[in-house]
C-alpha cells in the first residue's frame, strides 16, 4: 500500500477512470494546459488531449450545462468547480437539471456525470470562499454527495462516483489536498452510501465527514490520553447516509458529537439527529451535540476565524458534556 | 406582424424533406422553399394536428383532465413543423416549457403527449414530467424544460456530445425571446460558438415574455444582434410562413452539419392564446385589436391559402386534413382517459437509475 497524497490520490482515480472508459471526460476552469488550479488534474492533458481534458471559460453555469447535455447523449463527464463556491452560478444546472432529469423524464435520460471541486473553508480566504455546501446538496433527491476525508476514500469515491449512472456532487477537502494518507493499490474502490468506522471506542461516537474527519480522529487521539476512547464513524457519503453504521455506533457508545464543518441551521448534523433520535431514542444516555461552523459568514482575521471554525478544542468540550464529565 | 420580415416565395421544386420526422435523407440544399404538394400537405397535416390537440388540451384543462402549468402554441405551429421537418430522426431537439407542438411536429407519439398531460402511467414520461416536461428518447426529444434559458447549455452539451463522438448530428434548441436576457444563453452560445458546436438556436420572439412586452424587457430589441456578439451566424426570420422556417432551417442545419458551427435564428411569430392556462389571450398586457390583427396571420391560414390558391387543395380536402386531425386529437385523448394513473410504487422510482457497473 502506497502513501500518497489526497490531490494524488483524486490524480490516480481520474486517470484511471479516463483510461477505463473514453466517454469520460473532464471539463473546468484551468483543468487542461494549467493543469488544475489546484494541480488535481495534473499531467491529464498530456496523456488524454483537449478533447476529452478540456478548458473552459469562466462560465459555470454553462459548462455545467454542458456536462448535462452530454451527459444525456450518454458520455460521462466529469465536471470540475475551481471551488464549489463558484458553483452557486451553476446550481440550477445540478439541481434542476441533473438531479431531476431521470424523474421528469420518466426514466428515459440517466445523468452519469459527477460534479466535483474543493469545498469548506481554506485559510483567511474569508465569506464567499469559505463555506462548506455538503448539507444543500443533500437535500436533493436524484444526487448523490460523496464527502471523502482520506487520500483512500477520496480515490476509492471518486472512481465510484465516475462510474455511477447517477450525477455526484463530489465535495474535496480544499485543507486535505496535500494530506497523505495509505491508499490501496490497484482498482480501488469504495462503495457510495458506505459509512466507515475509523476509530473504536466505547465512550462516546462523534460523527462527522470530509475535513472534520481529521479533527476527530485527533480528538481520539488526545481524549485517549485521558483513558476517553472515542468511536469515529466517518459518513464518507452524506447521501445516501449510512443510517445503520451511525445507529450501531450511538447504540454501543449511548452519546453522540456530529461535528460538521458547515452551519448549525439544516446542516448536515440536523439530519444524522434526526436519524439518532429516531433509531437510538431508548439507548442515549445524553442529548446529543453538535459541533459547527459558529452562525456568521467566515471572517477574514485570524483570530476571529478561528474562533468561527469547529475545532479539536470545541470537540472535546462537546464531548466532555455528552459524558457528563463537565 | 413580421410583415417586415423577409418571406420568400414558394417554389416548386423536388422534394426534399419530408416533414413529420420521416426524411432520413432530408438535408436540403438550398433553395429548400421548393417543396412538392405531398410535402405541402404533410406540412399542413402537422401543424393542424397540433392545433386541435392543443384545442383539446384548453379543453382538457378546463375540465381539469390536465393540470399544473399548461402553455400552449397555439399560432407558432409554422415554427415547430418548418423546423422539425429539416432534420433528421438522428438529430436532437430540445426546448422549454412551450412542447407540445414540437413534440408532435417531431414525431412523439399525439397518445403519449396527451396521457402524459392527463398525468397518466402511459404518458411519455411516465406521467412524471407533465406539460413542461415532455420526453422522449424514441425520437431524440430532449425535454420540456421548465427553467427559462435553463436548457440552453444542454444544448450546447449535445453539441459537444456531438462533436466528442465525431457525428454528423445536429441540435436543434428553441426558447422564447424573453430567455436571451438571461445569463444561461450567453454563456451556451458564448461556448457553442468558441468550440464550434454543431447547434441551431432558435428564438421563438413573439414577442411577451409572459405578460412582458419585449419593450419593456429588452434593450435592444433587435435580438439578433446577440449573435454578433459571439461570432455567430444568425438570420432573423417571418415564423408564420413555414417556408420561411424551412429556408432559413435549411441553412443553419447544413452550417451545423458540414461545418460544425452553430447558427441563432429569431423566428417572428405571435402566440395566439395567453402565455398559459392561467390567462387571458388579451386584455391585460396586450389588446384585442393586436391579437386579432395578428391572428390574421395564423401559419395555417398562410400555408392553406398558398395551396388554395396553387390549386392545390380543395376545400374538401383541406376539411378532410382537418377531421383526420380532430380525429388523431380525439383518439389521443380516447387513450389519455382510459389510461391507468401511474401506480403509487412509481412514485419511488426514476429518482436513482440502477448502476450496474
Amino acid at each position: 500500500m502506497a502513501v500518497v497524497t489526497y490531490r494524488d490520490a483524486l490524480t490516480q482515480a481520474l486517470r484511471e477512470e479516463l483510461q477505463r472508459d473514453d466517454r469520460v471526460f473532464l471539463m473546468g476552469e484551468e483543468v487542461a494546459q494549467y493543469n488544475g488550479a489546484y494541480k488535481v488534474s495534473k499531467g491529464l492533458l498530456d496523456e488524454f488531449g483537449p478533447m476529452r481534458i478540456v478548458d473552459t471559460p469562466i462560465t459555470e453555469l454553462g459548462f455545467a450545462g454542458v456536462g448535462v447535455g452530454a451527459a444525456m447523449l450518454g458520455l460521462r463527464p466529469i465536471v470540475e468547480f475551481m471551488t464549489w463556491n463558484f458553483a452557486l452560478l451553476a446550481i440550477d444546472e445540478v439541481v434542476n437539471a441533473a438531479a431531476k432529469m431521470l424523474y421528469m423524464s420518466g426514466g428515459q435520460y440517466k445523468m452519469p456525470m459527477v460534479f466535483r471541486g474543493p469545498n469548506g473553508s481554506a485559510l483567511q480566504l474569508s465569506a464567499q470562499h469559505s463555506q462548506a455546501w455538503e448539507s444543500w446538496y443533500a437535500h436533493i433527491p436524484g444526487l448523490k454527495v460523496c464527502t471523502p476525508g482520506t487520500p483512500a476514500d477520496a480515490k476509492g469515491l471518486l472512481k465510484s462516483a465516475i462510474r455511477d449512472d447517477n450525477p455526484v456532487v463530489f465535495l474535496e477537502g480544499e485543507m486535505l489536498y496535500n494530506t497523505k494518507g495509505e491508499v490501496p493499490d490497484g482498482d480501488h474502490i469504495v462503495p457510495i452510501g458506505v459509512a466507515e468506522l475509523k476509530r473504536e471506542g466505547d465512550h462516546c461516537s462523534v460523527i462527522t465527514h470530509g475535513k472534520m474527519v481529521l479533527v476527530a480522529m485527533k480528538v481520539a487521539d488526545d481524549l485517549a490520553k485521558e483513558g476517553i476512547n472515542i468511536d469515529v464513524v466517518d459518513l464518507r457519503t452524506v447521501r445516501p447516509i449510512d443510517v445503520e453504521t451511525i445507529a450501531r455506533s450511538v447504540q454501543k457508545t449511548n452519546r453522540a458529537v456530529v461535528l460538521e464543518e458547515g452551519w448549525e441551521i439544516c446542516g448536515m448534523g440536523s439530519q444524522v439527529v434526526d436519524f439518532i433520535q429516531r433509531e437510538c431514542f431508548d439507548d442515549l444516555d445524553a442529548p446529543v451535540l453538535r459541533v459547527h461552523q459558529e452562525d456568521v459568514p467566515m471572517p477574514y482575521a485570524k483570530n476571529l476565524e478561528r474562533a468561527a471554525k469547529p475545532d479539536a478544542g470545541k470537540a472535546i468540550a462537546a464531548i466532555r458534556k455528552v459524558m457528563y464529565l463537565d | 406582424m413580421s410583415t417586415d420580415a423577409k418571406r420568400a416565395p414558394a417554389q416548386k421544386r423536388s422534394d426534399k424533406g419530408i416533414p413529420g420526422n420521416n426524411g432520413a435523407d432530408a438535408t436540403p440544399q438550398n433553395d429548400l422553399a421548393g417543396t412538392t404538394p405531398e410535402v405541402r400537405r404533410e406540412l399542413l397535416r402537422s401543424m393542424l394536428l397540433q392545433r386541435r390537440f392543443e384545442e383539446r388540451c384548453a379543453e382538457a384543462y378546463a375540465l381539469g383532465k390536465i393540470g399544473g402549468f399548461c402553455h400552449l402554441y397555439i399560432g407558432q405551429e409554422a415554427i415547430s413543423t418548418g423546423v422539425m421537418s429539416m432534420i433528421r430522426p438522428d438529430d436532437y431537439v430540445i426546448t422549454a416549457y412551450r412542447d407540445h407542438g414540437q413534440a408532435l411536429a417531431r414525431g412523439v407519439s399525439p397518445r403519449a403527449v396527451m396521457a402524459e398531460l392527463f398525468g397518466r402511467e402511459t404518458g411519455c414520461s411516465g406521467g412524471k414530467g407533465g406539460s413542461m416536461h415532455i420526453f422522449d428518447a424514441k425520437t431524440n426529444f430532449l425535454g420540456g424544460h421548465g427553467i427559462v434559458g435553463g436548457h440552453v447549455p444542454i444544448a450546447a452539451g449535445v453539441g459537444f456530445g456531438i462533436k466528442y463522438r465525431r457525428g454528423n448530428q445536429v441540435c436543434v434548441c428553441f426558447f422564447g425571446e424573453a430567455a436571451v436576457n438571461i445569463g444561461a444563453f450567453h454563456e451556451a452560445l458564448n461556448l457553442a460558438s468558441l468550440w464550434e458546436l454543431p447547434v441551431v438556436f432558435i428564438i421563438e420572439n413573439n414577442r411577451y415574455g409572459m405578460g412582458t412586452a419585449i419593450s419593456r424587457s429588452t434593450a435592444n430589441e433587435d435580438v439578433l444582434i446577440r449573435a454578433k456578439g459571439y461570432r455567430m451566424e444568425g438570420e432573423s426570420v417571418d415564423g408564420q410562413d413555414v417556408f420561411v422556417v424551412r429556408e432559413c432551417m435549411a441553412r443553419a442545419v447544413e452550417r451545423a452539419r458540414k461545418e460544425k458551427r452553430p447558427t441563432l435564428i429569431e423566428m417572428k411569430t405571435y402566440r395566439f392564446m395567453g402565455h398559459s392556462m392561467s390567462d387571458a389571450a388579451s386584455g391585460t398586457y396586450r389588446t384585442k385589436d393586436e391579437l386579432e390583427e395578428n391572428m390574421k396571420r395564423d401559419p395555417i391560414l398562410v400555408l392553406h391559402n398558398k395551396m388554395f390558391e396553387s390549386g392545390e387543395l380543395t376545400e374538401g380536402e383541406m376539411h378532410k386534413i382537418d377531421d383526420e386531425a380532430k380525429a388523431i386529437a380525439q383518439d389521443a385523448w380516447d387513450f389519455a382517459d382510459a389510461s391507468p394513473e401511474p401506480p403509487l410504487e412509481k412514485l419511488y422510482t426514476d429518482v436513482y437509475a440502477d448502476t450496474s457497473s
